[in-house]
């Protein structure tokens, strides 16, 4: 069985976060940047599944210029098989991911495409489900177990009131949560095999699909700072400041 | 604490712009890596360091390993920080392909035990005394114990410790007691008591491989009548499997102001007459195999004391910036907002010296790792030759400067932290504690100070010095900008001072006033300290120039411009206080020689 995971670079979460002078976006520029965690335990996944004899191979792709090279070589350190580079400069929204992604999907061909929820970055959590609709496969979004089970995978998902399991046709999409599992660290001998491991590019624009962006940032802004709590006399002072400055009663 | 161990552009700009680490490329040993794979090694040292040392750092800290008389116990979070650490891959990283391992250079190996050191510098020191015993062994034992033991320490399934230092013989190993006698099955019978003895016991591992030094009976006095054993914990059966205890006995746990999740140990050898040792090369060459452990574990040592100092720094930086605390002229009218302490002189003050300082170590031990990678794989025999005359020149600076101004940044970030800075509350008191053992081990910086000033300065007829000058020289040459030519003007009156001070010092050396001068040791080490680290600024603040004359970010023009600034501060607020040290030395000042022990 064929396993497609896409990836994302996206900033490292240990990094603090900078807002660029001018509002327009995060300042990127000499900051540390990572496999998007959710894709990290998606790939994490999939590599459980071939050690599991379930997948047979494992292919890693991700859009953007050269530099998420370094994220799909991260991906191949980790277990996964090959890796696919959609190369372009442009900034994408899911649509056009989705989109990008699903001519490989019909290429590949893979029975079962594991993604993270979202990335870390635009906290958008999209592409996944853009992705099932227009393959027209099955989804099991927010997965925290899952089992290949024949020509079906059951899907454990983390929902508001607890946990549903879903089962699904394969091919299927699913996209994983936290507690899926603990991804592994890459090993040294592991980053010199995957220096060996096939790396295919191919430029976005072959792909056919309209990649001008239907979404446009306006603004960005850090969280406003916490303002330091203040102690009050009594519950009618409480009351009053409920009232008048907090506004809630 | 702060939200990187180790700031990437910090770590970038050291390996590929000062040093030009991606040229290492080209030789043959590397010719498998680039920078994308010595990237991809890094993130997992970054990794494995925040994710699994750093966040147990205080913890090992405050709930130190014990000894119930039978075991010693620690807590568990150390057990699976070694484990992860061993399964990377890190301990074989230097060695060849062949061993298992990643023909990684010296340099991306320094920054990788960067990230852990950062981390937590206690739990990070099994595996470095394990890697340093295993070079030992690798380097000098024969063939049989290099199969025997070199597999499980490379693995992580055994750990390594150097079991030098005795009750009464810590700096002076020439008077050591430990005895080894030839049995008939001839390995040796060891006997005697070890001290300090680091990672000396603990149920981290299945089996505990001491370096142990000894002497044979009737071999040479002093130095010279040392010998190297392997001495295992558990003796192996047959399979190489732990087996029979060895008759090596915790007698204790010593109890430290830092490092405290390292066990210290009071070791006892051979008080059944049953512990088996085995000998190391040849009899007698025990301190020259040591000595080699002890020249890396130099290098080990300085960038430690740089890179806890660096995380003292980082943590009060943002402390500083977030802190607010009184006003500033003009707004000082109590209806003005308070200003965040950064904005206050003193505290820029002491968190520049405290950039100073660790940034500046760091860039100096990353260049003795560059050199200790140009010893073993620079293209040319001379090229090789060179490289280690001026690493063996430096070696006591690169442990000495970071090891006294590491634990100085240290204090540093507590008074800018100010009460909370005195608190366990925060972390920089443990920064401190654990760097505070730096100027102590592997050499004190006394030793450092005198192995300096009357040995190294003066070996093969100064040819260290001549090329260290050679290096400066070129270095300098490359300067373009204004700011870093004026602070090469600046040393250049200094740097004039040292031949004729050379000259003085070794005539003293060989005249009655021999005490009177190596009571002056620390002070030469200052004067020659200062000089190297002005160079290592501005050698910082050439690359800065440089790249600040292309296209560059708002961010990186601050980084670049932190960089020069740092440099201006180095020589004009730390260099000129080597002026009391070059009148002490020129004058062979005997104040502390002449004090007589009676009238303390």
């Amino acid at each position: 069985m064929k396993v497609l995971v896409p990836v994302k670079r996206a900033i490292d979460y240990n990094v603090k976060v900078r807002v660029k002078p001018d509002n327009s976006g995060v300042d990127l520029a000499n900051t540390k940047m990572s496999i998007n965690p959710f894709c990290e335990i998606a790939v994490e996944e999939a590599v459980r599944l071939k050690e599991k004899g379930v997948a047979t191979e494992i292919v890693v792709v991700s859009v953007g210029d050269k530099s998420c090279q370094e994220q799909i070589r991260t991906a191949l350190a980790l277990g996964a098989d090959r890796g696919i580079q959609i190369d372009t400069d442009l900034s994408l929204d899911s649509l056009q991911i989705a989109k990008l992604l699903k001519q490989v999907v019909d290429k590949e061909e893979p029975q079962l495409v594991i993604l993270g929820k979202q990335s870390i970055d635009s906290d958008n959590n999209q592409t996944g489900q853009m992705l099932a609709a227009l393959t027209v496969m099955p989804q099991g979004t927010f997965a925290s177990e899952v089992v290949v089970d024949g020509d079906k995978v059951n899907v454990t998902r983390e929902i508001d009131g607890g946990l549903q399991t879903v089962a699904l046709n394969l091919p299927a999409v699913v996209t994983t949560d936290l507690r899926l599992n603990e991804p592994r660290y890459a090993s040294l001998p592991n980053i010199m095999k995957a220096k060996r491991k096939p790396l295919e590019v191919m430029p976005a624009a072959d792909f056919g699909v309209d990649l001008t962006s239907k979404v446009s940032v306006i603004k960005v802004e850090p969280p406003a700072q916490r303002e330091g709590g203040a102690k009050v006399a009594d519950v009618a002072e409480l009351v009053e400041k409920l009232k008048t400055e907090a506004k809630v009663i | 604490m702060s939200d990187e161990l180790i700031k990437q552009q910090e770590i970038d700009f050291q390996l590929y712009e000062v040093l030009d680490t991606e040229s290492l490329c080209d030789r043959e040993r590397f010719a498998d890596h680039n920078k994308e794979t010595f990237g991809a090694v890094l993130d997992t040292a970054n990794k494995l360091a925040s994710e699994l040392f750093a966040p147990h750092n205080a913890k090992a800290d405050s709930d130190e390993p014990s000894f119930d008389g039978e075991k010693v116990s620690m807590i568990d979070d150390v057990k699976v920080a070694f484990d992860a650490y061993n399964e990377a891959g890190f301990v074989a990283g230097r060695y060849d392909y062949d061993e298992g391992g990643m023909q990684l250079p010296e340099t991306i190996m320094t920054a990788c035990s960067g990230y852990f050191l950062a981390a937590n510098p206690s739990t990070t020191a099994y595996p470095f005394l394990t890697m340093g015993a295993a070079n030992v062994i690798r380097s000098f034992a024969s063939q049989e114990l290099k199969e025997t033991f070199l597999p499980p320490m490379l693995s992580g399934e055994f750990t390594g410790t150097m079991a030098l230092t005795e009750p009464h013989a810590g700096s002076g190993l020439a008077d050591i007691r430990t005895s080894a006698t030839l049995a008939e099955d001839g390995t040796y019978r060891i006997k005697g008591s070890k001290l300090y003895i680091s990672g000396g016991d603990h149920e981290l591992t299945s089996n505990i491989v001491h370096l142990v030094l000894a002497k044979i009976p009737g071999g040479p006095a002093g130095v010279g009548g040392i010998s190297l054993f392997v001495v295992p914990k558990y003796r192996l059966d047959d399979s190489g499997k732990p087996a029979e205890r060895n008759d090596v006995v915790l007698a204790g746990l010593i109890h430290k102001l830092g490092y405290r999740g390292t066990t210290s140990t009071a070791l006892t050898f051979g008080e059944n007459g049953d512990c088996h040792g085995y000998l190391v090369g040849e009899p007698h060459q025990g301190l020259r195999y040591m000595f080699k452990m002890m020249n890396e574990a130099r290098l080990g040592v300085g960038f430690g004391a740089a890179v806890i100092g660096y995380r003292g720094y980082r943590y009060s930086l943002d402390y500083a910036k977030e802190r607010t605390q009184g006003r500033l002229p003009p707004k000082t009218n109590p209806t003005d907002p308070t200003v965040p302490i950064v904005e206050h002189g003193d505290v820029k003050r002491m968190l520049l010296a405290q950039k100073a300082y660790s940034e500046g170590a760091m860039s100096l031990c990353f260049f003795g790792a560059r050199l200790v990678d140009d010893v073993h794989t620079a293209k040319t025999e001379e090229e090789r030759k060179s490289a280690f005359e001026l690493l063996d020149l430096l070696t006591p600076v690169v442990k000495a400067w970071p090891s006294e101004y590491g634990p100085k940044a240290n204090d540093l970030a507590i008074q800018v932290l100010g009460g909370s800075g005195y608190t366990r509350e925060y972390p920089v008191e443990q920064c401190w504690r654990d760097n505070r053992l730096n100027p102590i081990h592997e050499g004190t910086n006394g030793i450092q100070a005198l192995d300096l000033m009357t040995r190294k300065i003066w070996q093969k007829n100064g040819a260290g010095l001549a090329l260290l000058q050679k290096q400066i020289m070129s270095d300098f040459s490359q300067a373009k900008g204004a700011e870093s030519q004026k602070l090469i003007a600046s040393v250049g009156s200094y740097v004039a001072q040292l031949e004729p001070l050379l000259g003085t010092i070794g005539k003293a050396l060989q005249s009655e006033q021999l005490l009177a001068v190596i009571s002056n040791a620390h002070s030469f080490m200052n004067v020659f300290g200062q000089i190297v680290m002005s160079w290592i600024w501005i050698r910082q603040a050439i690359k800065a120039e440089q790249a600040l004359s292309g296209e560059v970010t708002e961010q990186e023009k601050a980084f670049y411009l932190g960089k020069i600034q740092t440099a201006k501060y180095f020589v004009n607020w730390e260099l000129p206080a080597i002026k009391r040290d070059l009148e002490l030395l020129t004058q062979l000042d005997s104040s502390c020689s002449d004090m007589q022990t009676e009238w303390f």
